[in-house]
């Protein structure tokens, strides 16, 4: 799946659990501080995001997912891996 | 084999209000931002009179007042707490003592949040094999007594009251096939550590990871008692957080209950969640008798159990 492919999608979620513009979603932005979505929300978005791009993100592994860039990459790097 | 089912409900609510401003004197946090993660708005604390056995016993003599049967026809008193003030004794022989249970057997079931469910289906199934004919399910439950009220992050949540339920003989069985199930391997997700440290700890992201991604259990006890999420009447999840909540609600897909959401005036009370967001629903007239309404109990263990069950 392409870079832009997932970013489309985690815009989605985004949307759908945190209520965050699709068009605010750029690679460069932080989940937190830029986007706004709280620690709870940000777990939802990992559980949505395994099942849509049908990937493994571990507990210990979502700390470092900063910016949707990061998140990203880790979903491309686990799906080639899987 | 006979049916069960559930013949009254009774709850027990102490008398002191706390609210997230009285909170906010003690540790950092706001109204605001406990509303928005959690939903709580405000949670009940129990004084030293309002013990296990006291709150229990107040609870299970309004539900056996709405059942219509006296604590003599009890067979066995079945006690889901997990907040007990010490591990010996047990609270239930007590709570049957003093509601006069003279022939029935006594015991504590500790399955943390999720203990009322599995009482619950404990009790039906003693009705159906005629082991028992009516079974007194409580719980009770005093979480600050385990309370790090400097934690910020688990003070917040926790609270104290006790909710009751008289299960006994019918002609269908009116309380559905339980699902249940165990993560014992997150063990440490929540815990009160024991041998001299005796405050509650959470690992609150694991557990709500947790707790969302349970929906298809959740679906399965509805499958299993044959009745579709959207002809649900009321769905009653354990009361721990309104987010989880709305979750496993839209997971599951009951588009037509009514969902209890007493967590944002009760908090998190353990065991006594069910009971006491069940009565708030029944005495708001929301539901009729004979309505089918999900209870999923999860949270401790971690451990989890649910059920369909049809309205007193």
């Amino acid at each position: 799946m392409s870079q832009s492919d997932i970013l489309e999608g985690l815009a989605a979620i985004l949307e759908e659990v945190a209520g965050v513009d699709p068009a605010d979603v750029t690679a460069d932005k932080t989940f937190i501080d830029d986007l706004d979505v709280d620690s709870l929300s940000m777990v939802e978005v990992v559980v949505a995001a395994e099942e849509k791009f049908d990937v493994k993100i571990p507990d210990e592994d979502v700390k470092s997912l900063k910016t949707v860039g990061d998140a990203v990459s880790y979903i491309q790097r686990a799906g080639v891996a899987a | 084999m006979n049916g069960s089912r559930l013949m009254g409900i009774g709850t027990y609510r102490p008398a002191r209000l706390v609210t997230n401003d009285d909170l906010a004197k003690r540790v950092a946090t706001s109204d605001e931002w406990v509303r928005s993660r959690t939903g709580i708005a405000t949670r009940r604390i129990a004084d030293t009179d309002e013990t296990i056995v006291a709150m229990g016993s107040m609870a299970a003599e309004k539900a056996l007042a709405a059942a219509g049967i006296d604590a003599a026809e009890l067979d066995i008193v079945l006690l889901a707490t997990c907040t007990n003030p010490s591990q010996i004794p047990g609270s239930g022989p007590q709570i049957a003592h003093r509601l006069g249970a003279v022939r029935a057997g006594a015991l504590d079931i500790n399955a943390g949040c999720a203990g009322f469910s599995y009482a619950l289906s404990m009790a039906s199934d003693m009705v159906r094999v005629g082991s028992a004919r009516h079974v007194l399910v409580v719980a009770a439950e005093r979480l600050s007594d385990y309370t790090d009220w400097d934690d910020r992050s688990t003070c917040i949540l926790l609270a104290d009251g006790a909710g009751a339920a008289v299960v006994g003989p019918a002609p269908t069985t009116e309380i559905g096939p339980a699902v249940w199930g165990h993560d014992g391997g997150k063990a440490g997700a929540i815990r009160v550590p024991g041998y001299g440290d005796n405050l509650f700890r959470m690992e609150g992201q694991t557990v709500f990871r947790w707790a969302i991604t349970l929906t298809p259990t959740v679906r399965r006890a509805c499958e299993l008692a044959g009745v579709a999420p959207a002809e649900l009447a009321g769905v009653i999840p354990h009361q721990a957080n309104l987010r989880i909540i709305d979750a496993l609600v839209t997971g599951i897909g009951a588009t037509n209950a009514v969902v209890a959401r007493d967590v944002v005036e009760s908090g998190n009370t353990s065991a006594a969640s069910i009971p006491l967001a069940f009565s708030r629903i029944l005495d708001g007239g929301q539901l009729r008798p004979g309505d089918p309404v999900l209870l999923f109990g999860f949270g401790a263990g971690l451990t989890y159990c649910g059920q369909v069950v049809r309205c007193p």
